[in-house]
């Protein structure tokens, strides 16, 4: 008995052993940085550090709310990432759809790859693509002089630019999407398609009648993980693709680029952990609310 | 019956073209920027950006290879870092993820939900930002371009779920034959598993190469520049030569068509790797993502 436990004991410890190196790196870039989200309710200077710094309450959170900032920043990462949660889903599913049509193989494999290489690259050089479409003399503003209309200048028009990084996240995504959509479409069982076509369906009423509903339990779980994420915006996509331009930010500034700001140009760290620590708190609920809907669903 | 034939066939005309040309939509801004790196820099100027070259140049290049002590410098780094950190990163992952496979491990589930949470909850970026600078002391190291992105939970448990496809029986016979944990790590479960290593590698340094927010954050010397933000940083002088024309600020960087020539140069090893290894970045995304 004793001889078995240590035997046990020695596996155990074997194995606790490996993951140390995880652990500590876990502790140490994850959970202290949980445990300094204080600094929110504190009026941090770098003398004192992050524990040592006197508490004020919540005086950051009242200078953050009392500015038109926090309801800016809070309506443009929920309604951007709504665009983007809704036609990126829409559109990956239509390319899904296709992309299951096609019986050529040669001719889906390169089609596949080609939408797969935007998400492959960073959004720098996406950033780079976007500059050679929309700057005065890019590409987009030569088509505009070719049929007579008026050239646009995308860089000072934060009107514009909701449906431009809609376009520009859905460009990114929707390989990656669609894959992941085509691999359940391709999990459904031929024999219904054999049945429907037997009854007389045509292609739409298949689609419509089976391969929606059949998908739709991945699609439901995939929507929800991206709500989940809803009050985190990718800072990449924002910073770069914008060019960080301060004229757009009616438009284009959301939580994560106003922490950013508010951190390193501004230096106001009060603004900044404040906004953080909302961002954090409401993210953390969305997410779990996310996640229990699922485990409810399956 | 004729008429029904005839309509299927313009139904996958129909099909196939719309296909091809929204294929299309995810090429041209590629092409559009690899045609500006190979325009001449005036014609650029006057006449804006095209599809083809209208005056062909390899002036943007010739620029670059002339004088490229800092694109070699971030190059340096980038390859530096990407191999070092894939590296160590696949090795800290498998080693957390091995034992969080095995059943006869006491503390897997405890361990299990410490990873998990830290996808669930995380303290964002201005906790971070003080720790890691004004504690652990990493600004303007190597290091911290290793470290930032070390561990993705995400990757751990992709990697649990290879492992555990790995039949219990096998890692029971070598423990009887006296082999210890180590060893049936090193010696089996690892060689059993170069697919999903593979895989995770892949994507792992593709992270490591795309990153920038790290050296935006924690590096100014030039010479542990990413090769990423090389390309932030001029891209926002482009910004500050356009808005100050007379100014000599841009004076120093590249022309237009040789910042686009960098970012081709930067695109270029990711476009050939995507090529060789297609197969294992299709089976990646699905096994990561619908599986649990």
């Amino acid at each position: 008995m004793g001889n078995s436990f240590k035997k046990k004991w020695r596996k155990n410890g074997t194995l606790l052993g490996m993951t140390l190196p995880g652990i500590l790196y876990i502790f140490l870039f994850s959970y202290v940085p949980m445990l300094g989200l204080v600094i929110a309710f504190k009026n941090y200077n770098y003398a004192s550090g992050i524990w040592n710094s006197p508490w004020v309450g919540f005086k950051n959170f009242d200078f953050l709310f009392a500015t038109q900032d926090a309801w800016r920043i809070t309506s443009n990462t929920l309604f951007l990432n709504f665009l983007f949660i809704f036609f990126g889903t829409v559109s990956a599913i239509a390319f899904a759809i296709l992309l299951n049509e096609i019986r050529i193989k040669a001719f889906n494999k390169i089609v596949q790859s080609t939408m797969l290489l935007p998400y492959l690259l960073s959004w720098v050089i996406v950033g780079y693509f976007v500059y050679a479409l929309l700057t005065s003399n890019g590409l987009v503003n030569r088509i505009f002089a070719l049929v007579g209309a008026e050239p646009i200048e995308w860089y000072t028009e934060p009107t514009y630019w909701p449906a431009i990084l809609t376009l520009t996240a859905v460009w990114k995504m929707v390989g990656y999407n669609s894959i992941i959509y085509l691999a359940s479409i391709l999990g459904i069982h031929p024999e219904y398609y054999e049945a429907a076509v037997i009854d007389g369906a045509n292609k739409f009423q298949q689609i419509r009648f089976i391969t929606l509903p059949l998908i739709a339990p991945i699609v439901t779980i995939m929507v929800l993980l991206s709500i989940g994420r809803i009050f985190y915006a990718d800072f990449g996509l924002f910073y770069n693709v914008t060019r960080n331009v301060g004229m757009l930010y009616p438009t284009t500034d959301v939580i994560d680029t106003y922490v950013f700001r508010m951190l390193r140009s501004v230096g106001d760290i009060g603004m900044a952990s404040a906004a953080g620590f909302y961002q954090a708190v409401v993210g953390f609920v969305l997410v779990i609310l996310a996640n229990y809907t699922i485990k409810k669903k399956r | 019956m004729k008429t029904n034939a005839r309509r299927w066939q313009m139904g996958s005309l129909l099909l196939y073209g719309a296909v091809a040309l929204s294929a299309l939509l995810f090429i041209i801004p590629i092409v559009l920027v690899l045609s500006a790196s190979f325009t001449d820099e005036n014609t650029l100027t006057l006449h804006g950006y095209a599809l083809i070259p209208e005056k062909f140049s390899l002036q943007a290049y010739r620029y670059i290879l002339k004088d490229a002590g800092q694109l070699f410098l971030s190059y340096k780094v980038t390859i530096l870092v990407t191999v070092a950190g894939t590296l160590l990163s696949l090795l800290t992952t498998a080693l957390l993820a091995y034992p969080l496979s095995r059943r006869v491990f006491g503390m897997r589930s405890g361990i299990t939900f410490f990873v998990l949470f830290t996808m669930l909850f995380n303290g964002g970026l201005v906790p971070t930002y003080i720790w890691v600078s004004n504690y652990l002391q990493l600004k303007n190291t190597f290091a911290v371009l290793v470290l930032m992105g070390l561990l993705s939970p995400f990757y751990v448990f992709v990697m649990r779920t290879f492992f555990k496809a790995i039949p219990e029986s096998i890692i029971e016979s070598a423990y009887m034959e006296g082999a210890g944990e180590w060893t049936i790590f090193a010696r089996i479960i690892l060689p059993l598993s170069t697919p999903a290593l593979a895989t995770i590698a892949l994507f792992t340094s593709l992270n490591y190469w795309n990153d920038w927010l790290t050296t935006l954050l924690y590096i100014d010397q030039s010479n542990k520049i990413s090769l990423q933000y090389l390309l932030v940083m001029m891209m926002s002088n482009i910004q500050a030569a356009s808005s100050n024309p007379n100014g000599t600020l841009g004076a120093d960087f590249p022309a237009e068509t040789a910042r686009m020539a960098m970012a081709v140069l930067s695109i270029a090893p990711i476009a050939c790797i995507f090529l060789f290894f297609q197969r294992f970045f299709v089976q990646g995304l699905t096994v990561g993502a619908v599986k649990e």
